[in-house]
């Protein structure tokens, strides 16, 4: 039984079902054409995808109010797309273009929006923790009920940063919703191979906060969990911590050969791709029909093919104004 | 002009004060750092804050340098204005993912969408036996990164009068307090206030040579200027007081008129702001100087324990009096 928007004790609520696959599905298509955009060497750097990890952001951000801030990795495209930040202003951040949500400054890995309070895109494994616990620590003192939620990856657990962190927000019992992305690699190195404990949620456990593990293949779980973790943040005064148990279908990044791991494994897990899940889910609840989900396809490909048109168009930056923003221009707010 | 009497102060004092008035004045402001509370800083300098704030506002820290490093700058965005105390510099290693690759980027990859109005301070230096692990100067290598802006208070006015105006940045400011000036005791009005923080400050006029000094060298240049003053030398000693950016204007309309620089900086020669400050008198005023510029540093060794090893090793008056002696031609007394 679960009383979170994503499902009633019926079943699946229909509009917030056909949402969450909407939503997926958009993060989904994004990075398929990024790849393309990629090999045509429109985008340029070191890029993350996130495929087959989607339910872990989607089901995540169910539980986030407006008023919430998101600290993310360089894994974040995803998380900036369901966040609410445009797929315009993203993709023309990864063209390295002024229109870009960090004025392409950052790039694929520093995706940053102020105004839907989505603090980067930090390329530091466990660089982002003590960021959200400071924001956290903002929020207290200022008497704001605020969720701060930290995603990072797996093997973030293994710097000291991660404990430092939860000792620290548990010890002042800061609002932090601390969310493991664990795709059972850190870069190339199995999490078998780097961790003495393998059971994450265990490790956060030790620090005297809430922590449990969801499968992060299935959206509906993620957002159940999720939504009851960020109360307890919300409402409890203390840190939470979630361990979803996930996979990436790609390589590490488009440098990666993937020579690390079998193709047999990766097969395994993509018999419990998340979207092909719920599309099942939706479909047998008689809430989704093939012409709806074409549909659906459609609006998100014009969505992308958009945001491509909207990256194209846009301006690079003057190299005169190169030294612009390493100090901040004006006043603090 | 200040009308309040002047009273007899300490440099830690001084700090304390600048402390209590930004938390007076402003609510967003609170310190945290290792030891601040119960124990009163490690130096001092926060002593009597836990009672009259309390421990929201003064906070006691793990040892968990990066976490609380990068809690502040997490803080400041969220609106705050943290004071943030690293004991010593040599303890802000454990922090420099932090300070480099957040609080020195994230204004300029976030496209300027970001400030970080956060003040680290932390004690640097030498001169009290606690060897090699505690004693460095490391203010170089973090005035090397853009982004992050190095004061080094040298007076009492300055102590006194940074902080405000650090906290009133939109940007991360590093203050360093050398260990050997906490003890530091002189007036100043009882209401002194804000300082700049642009611009460095000619301590000591002079004609015949600038030496060029920052934090705990500033006693040292002043202690050499004194000396060469009975050969008839005078130094102009210049206090850089801000790191980053440096006041080149400052620096080079000195050796104008003199002609002639020395830098005394207790960082070692190798990479450090001694090398910028005279790269950049090499670039700017190379056919204004009548000498090679010269460099007063600490020995290129760790810092050793024993008084006279240590002594050995940092930037002394006689050093410096004795380069600017071979610079001008004067005889040395040996």
């Amino acid at each position: 039984m679960s009383t979170t928007a994503g499902r009633t004790t019926a079943g699946i609520d229909s509009a917030h079902g056909l949402e969450l696959l909407r939503q997926m599905l958009r993060v989904r298509r994004f990075e398929e054409k990024c790849v393309e955009l990629y090999s045509a060497t429109k985008i340029r750097g070191f890029m993350h995808l996130y495929i087959g990890e989607e339910a872990v952001a989607v089901g995540a951000m169910q539980a986030l109010g407006p008023e919430d801030a998101i600290v993310a990795t360089y894994r974040e495209h995803g998380h900036a797309l369901v966040r609410g930040v445009s797929a315009d202003s993203i993709m023309a951040e990864m063209y390295g273009k002024v229109e870009g949500c960090a004025r392409g400054r950052g790039g694929s890995m520093h995706l940053f929006d102020a105004a839907t309070r989505f603090y980067g895109g930090n390329a530091i494994v466990g660089g982002g923790l003590p960021l959200a616990v400071g924001l956290a620590l903002a929020d207290k003192l200022q008497g704001r009920r605020r969720v701060t939620a930290c995603f990072f990856g797996d093997g973030a657990v293994a710097e000291g940063e991660f404990h430092e962190c939860m000792n620290l927000a548990a010890l002042w019992r800061l609002p932090v919703l601390f969310l493991c992305e664990n795709n059972r690699y850190a870069m190339g190195t199995a999490i078998e191979r780097y961790e003495s404990e393998t059971d994450l949620a265990l490790k956060a456990g030790s620090y005297e906060m809430t922590a449990w593990s969801v499968d992060g293949m299935d959206v509906l779980a993620v957002e159940d969990a999720a939504c009851r973790a960020a109360a307890e943040v919300r409402d409890g005064d203390r840190p939470c911590f979630l361990e979803l148990r996930t996979y990436r279908f790609r390589a590490h990044s488009m440098y990666d050969p993937d020579l690390y791991r079998s193709k047999e494994e990766i097969d395994r897990w993509k018999q419990h791709d998340p979207i092909p899940a719920l599309i099942a889910q939706l479909q047998a609840s008689g809430i989704l029909n093939d012409g709806q989900l074409d549909e659906l396809e459609r609006s998100i490909e014009q969505e992308i093919e958009d945001a491509i048109a909207f990256a194209e168009a846009g301006t690079l930056e003057p190299d005169d104004e190169l030294e612009r923003f390493v100090y901040f221009e004006g006043t603090a707010p | 002009m200040s009308v309040a009497p002047a009273e007899t102060i300490t440099y830690r004092d001084a700090i304390r004060e600048a402390i209590r008035e930004a938390m007076l004045a402003d609510e967003r402001v609170f310190l945290m750092g290792e030891d601040v509370g119960a124990y009163g800083g490690c130096f001092g300098v926060s002593r009597g804050l836990l009672d009259e704030f309390g421990p929201e506002r003064i906070r006691d820290t793990p040892l968990s340098e990066s976490a609380f490093v990068g809690a502040g700058i997490g803080a400041a965005m969220g609106g705050m204005r943290p004071i943030v105390e690293v004991m010593t510099v040599n303890f802000c290693l454990l922090a420099l993912d932090q300070i480099m690759n957040n609080a020195a980027t994230i204004t300029h990859m976030s496209g300027g969408q970001f400030a970080i109005p956060l003040v680290l301070r932390m004690t640097t230096g030498a001169g009290r036996q606690v060897a090699a692990q505690h004693s460095h100067s490391l203010e170089g290598w973090l005035a090397h990164i853009p982004g992050l802006k190095l004061l080094a208070p040298a007076t009492l006015a300055d102590a006194r009068g940074m902080l405000a105006p650090a906290l009133a940045d939109p940007n991360p400011v590093l203050i360093f307090e050398h260990g050997s000036l906490y003890n530091l005791e002189g007036e100043l009005a009882a209401d002194a206030g804000a300082v700049d923080i642009e611009r460095a400050a000619i301590r000591r006029p002079g004609a015949d040579v600038t030496l060029i000094a920052y934090g705990g060298t500033l006693p040292t240049a002043l202690s050499a200027a004194e000396e060469l003053a009975t050969d008839g030398v005078e130094a102009e000693v210049l206090d850089l007081r801000v790191l980053r950016p440096l006041d080149d204007r400052a620096i080079i309309e000195s050796v104008m008129r003199t002609h002639r620089a020395v830098v005394v900086d207790e960082g070692w020669r190798s990479g450090s702001l001694a090398a910028e400050v005279s790269a950049r008198i090499m670039e700017q005023a190379f056919y204004e100087l009548d000498a090679p510029v010269a460099r007063v540093c600490s020995a290129e060794v760790p810092m050793p324990y024993p008084r006279h090893l240590e002594q050995a090793a940092l930037p002394q008056p006689g050093k410096v009096v004795d380069e600017v002696r071979r610079m001008i031609g004067v005889p040395s007394d040996e």
